[in-house]
């Protein structure tokens, strides 16, 4: 399966989070806050932080420790606070 | 300690902007609340300051003298409170004319309400739906934060030499010769010459434990909070043209009308709900999804937005829906600030400034009739 | 009779599978694409036959007996809705870390306990070559045990004195339960030693190591470089959907009876939102919800007793891991207390300045908790600092746990109609 990550293709296996992705590429951050800009990547990996979020397909705030990709999917860095589209 | 002069009871923006006044006059006066201070209804709103959801009448022309009256009591209170002058958008997608004969009418009274074109419509909202065929602009709809306020309010008070006690529960009056003579609290009796029971949609409860009841009921009230958005989403507080009807409705037990607005913090407000359900504050979905439902109508990139929260708060009415502010006849001395239902920040500059005016024997600066206490309907 | 279970952790599963065999019709609603929870990441757990199994379903909204769920990808837009109606529900929602609050802890490379076990058991990826744990309670050492196993080089640090849990009679009598795998590592933990700084421009580079005094203020103080650091202080209950539903809660967990009543008629609750006492307890807790949540009219056998049993191994391993007050010496002005609307110590206190003395004024005013995690992260640090500043507790702590919206959903979703449900 493959998606694309801030345009650069990833081949992931099946049932991977975007997080464990990210990590395994060696990023440690993915977004960046809304008011001080501040990097920002999993925290608390289950799903209850949301520092993790990340767009997919155009659509922001998804966490990423949450997500398991979808082949195509494409997933960019998620820069403050975002409108879908 | 001296005694005070006047004993606030409830301290929401109402009691607050009463205990300013009173104390702007010269009064000693003392402020008590059951709970935290600001921590009720007034922590539940939006922070409206409309003129634009109002006919001509009495409470337009409160709202009007509360608009004149905002920019220099802030400015004497010093404090950061989140002011923004906005403006209103109200917006039509079905029948025109109702619409455009409210900004008529509510012109002639003194309001600013400019009639605008949809393409000027989407000028001022780039994001706001198509389906929009007439808008009309209210440059005088501000926003504050109510919880700010509040606190500012109270904060004037206290540094002209007032006493602010939450967590004090009034539970009655002491009488002598007919008239209040002292508060009763769980903390011991508060000796004063006046009481104004400022209890927003509780004051029906404590006006009858102080034995005077007025005739106001809760009103539900629920709004829903977006996750944050880039600034200039939404630039306005943007409703449909049916809000005013539902604010003057007394009928259904649930309605929606949609309003929908950026908050400081970059979140996006959706409100809001009005549903007669007495104080129960179990959550039920139907009504943040015709929230939803409208406020995706109004703006639909909104629909791919993480909806956060909800909060729900309850609304002091009147049978009539105007305010109670005044004298009460049966209890000399026992006072009322009361019933603004979802207007009361924006409409707390005024009364507090009409309660001390009456308080203190001076010229009211708005007609205090409309409001009186024994009003058909009020005075149960 | 018709049972909904929400969580597939051990609580929920064993509760599922107690119901289904008391002979009621059940649904079982987890979030996750595999059931297990996170104590099974990785290890996907089969479901009881007879147990209908939602997966990627979320529970969002609870009215009465009615659950509102959402069924699809994480936060995607185009879930499917539906609505269970059910004569029981079983609220097995877990926990997870509590955090607390230290310069550095916003920064990249920074993690929970449980996010560095999730990604090495489920994804056999580690956070990075040099990693200190750091925090309190025996729980930390199956996180160590993970990071071992994916090549990670790892300290323990302890915040608390040696002893503790250890002591208990039932660490003597060889019943740990889970935690008796972990022993050997006891030797890796440094106890009253804790990280208070991470350090690091875009990511961490690294700590801060304190010796620590009882109440946790630091006695004195390291740097050490890492590639990554892992705290947990305990846990917090996963509790919206309890709150919701009006359930009273007991020193910050749902109130449940010996079979796992809650104060709500209908309404069960298991496992770690009852008490955190590890997998063991949470499925004989789950066993005896689920019987009852069925109206079986007597719980499986052994279950009580476990219950029972795991429930004062429980207290004393909260007795054990206490978090004292010196913790808040770590924070400098410039720390932030709540992640999401990044407010600082500074904020709060000015907060508090300002006269917030209750919970949700205190919000309103510094806007902590009111960010994406709605104070899931921060709630409970925020509450206690105040309380630990104003002198007093906050008259509404829960003003941090109250959600109505039980995970978040989009406008668009909200707004749609459910489908109906078979």
């Amino acid at each position: 399966m493959r998606i694309t990550v801030d345009g650069e293709p990833h081949d992931v296996p099946e049932g991977r989070t975007i997080a464990a992705v990210l990590i395994a590429a060696g990023r440690s951050s993915w977004r960046t806050t809304r008011n001080g800009g501040r990097p920002r990547g999993v925290f608390c990996g289950i799903g209850v932080c949301f520092d993790c979020l990340v767009v997919v397909n155009g659509v922001p705030d998804v966490r990423a420790c949450q997500r398991v990709p979808s082949d195509g999917d494409a997933v960019r860095t998620q820069h403050g606070a975002e409108l879908p589209g | 300690m001296r005694n005070p002069d006047v004993v606030v009871v409830g301290a929401g923006v109402i009691g607050a902007a009463c205990a300013e006044a009173l104390s702007a006059a010269g009064l000693r006066v003392t402020v008590l609340d059951r709970g935290p201070l600001g921590a009720g209804t007034s922590a539940a709103g939006e922070g409206n300051v409309l003129v634009s959801d109002k006919g001509p009448g009495p409470e337009l022309d409160l709202a009007l003298a509360s608009l004149r009256r905002w920019p220099d009591l802030l400015a004497d209170l010093g404090a950061d409170v989140e002011w923004d002058a906005k403006g209103g958008l109200v917006v039509a997608t079905g029948a025109v004319e109702p619409l455009l004969d409210l900004a008529a009418a509510q012109r002639s009274a003194g309001v600013d309400a400019r009639p605008l074109t949809p393409a000027e419509a989407f000028d001022l909202e780039p994001h706001l739906t198509r389906a929009v065929v007439a808008a009309v602009h209210y440059p005088q709809d501000a926003q504050v934060q109510p919880v700010l306020v509040t606190k500012a309010l109270l904060a004037a008070v206290r540094r002209r030499g007032g006493v602010l006690r939450p967590g004090v529960r009034a539970l009655g009056v002491r009488l002598a010769h007919g008239a209040v003579a002292a508060v009763r609290t769980a903390d011991g009796d508060v000796p004063c010459g006046a009481a104004v029971i400022a209890c927003g949609p509780w004051s029906g409860e404590v006006s009858a434990a102080f034995g005077a009841p007025v005739s106001v009921l809760p009103r539900r009230g629920v709004v829903l909070v977006t996750a944050a958005l880039p600034p200039g989403t939404v630039r306005h507080k943007v409703y449909d043209a049916d809000y005013v009807g539902a604010v003057a409705s007394g009928d259904a037990d649930l309605q929606v009308s949609t309003v929908v607005e950026a908050t400081a913090g970059g979140t996006v407000l959706i409100g809001s709900s009005r549903e007669r359900v007495g104080f129960d504050a179990s959550p039920r979905v139907e009504v943040p999804r015709a929230l939803a439902r409208r406020a995706v109508g109004l703006f639909p990139v909104l629909r791919d937005v993480p909806v956060l929260r909800s909060y729900g708060g309850f609304r002091p009415y009147a049978p009539d829906h105007l305010p109670v502010i005044g004298a009460d006849p049966r209890r000399p001395g026992l006072w009322h600030a009361t019933g603004h239902e979802g207007a009361g920040i924006g409409l707390a500059a005024a009364t507090g400034r009409l309660l001390a005016e009456l308080v203190t024997g001076a010229d009211p600066h708005v007609d205090p009739r409309p409001f009186r206490v024994d009003r058909p309907g009020v005075c149960a | 009779m018709r049972v909904v279970v929400v969580g597939g952790g051990p609580a929920g599963l064993a509760a599922a599978g107690a119901a289904a065999r008391a002979g009621a019709a059940v649904v079982l609603v987890d979030a996750e694409r595999h059931a297990g929870g996170q104590y099974h990441r990785g290890t996907p757990q089969a479901v009881d036959q007879g147990v209908r199994h939602l997966a990627e379903s979320t529970a969002w909204a609870a009215e009465g007996l009615r659950l509102h769920v959402r069924r699809g990808p994480a936060d995607s837009p185009h879930r499917t809705g539906r609505v269970l109606d059910a004569d029981a529900v079983v609220l097995a929602t877990g926990a997870h870390d509590r955090v607390v609050p230290f310069p550095g802890w916003d920064l990249p490379g920074v993690y929970t306990a449980g996010a560095a076990q999730a990604l090495a058991k489920e994804h056999g990826v580690a956070v990075g070559r040099r990693v200190v744990v750091s925090g309190t309670g025996p729980f930390l050492l199956p996180v160590a045990a993970s990071l071992l196993r994916v090549g990670s080089e790892v300290t323990v640090l302890e915040a608390n004195g040696p002893g503790g849990w250890l002591r208990h009679p039932l660490a003597a009598a060889g019943k740990l339960g889970e935690l008796a795998g972990y022993a050997a590592l006891l030797r890796r933990v440094r106890t009253r030693t804790a990280v208070v700084a991470a350090h690091g421009t875009d990511r961490v580079t690294g700590v801060t190591v304190a010796r620590l005094r009882p109440d946790w203020s630091v006695r004195d103080s390291t740097r050490v470089a890492v590639d990554a650091v892992c705290v947990g202080h305990g846990f917090t209950p996963r509790l919206d959907l309890a709150v919701s539903l009006g359930c009273a809660l007991r020193d910050g967990f749902v109130r449940v009876d010996a079979v796992g009543a809650t104060t709500v008629p209908g309404v069960y609750a298991a496992g770690e939102i009852t008490g955190i006492g590890g997998a063991a307890l949470a499925a004989a807790e789950g066993a005896v919800a689920g019987a009852a949540a069925a109206g079986a009219p007597e719980p499986p056998p052994g279950a009580l007793r476990a219950v029972r049993r795991g429930r004062a191994f429980a207290a004393a391993l909260a007795a054990a891991h206490p978090l004292p007050s010196g913790r808040h010496g770590w924070l400098t002005p410039d720390t932030l207390v709540c992640r999401c609307e990044e407010v600082t110590a500074r904020a709060l206190d000015a907060a508090l300045d300002l006269g917030a003395a209750d919970g949700r004024t205190l919000k309103l005013v510094s806007r902590a908790g009111l960010g994406s995690c709605q104070g899931r992260v921060c709630g409970r640090e925020v509450a206690d600092l105040a309380a630990a500043r104003l002198g007093h507790p906050l008259p509404d702590a829960d003003a941090f746990h109250r959600r109505p919206f039980a995970t978040p959903l989009r406008l668009g979703e909200l707004a749609q109609d459910p489908e109906e449900d078979p």
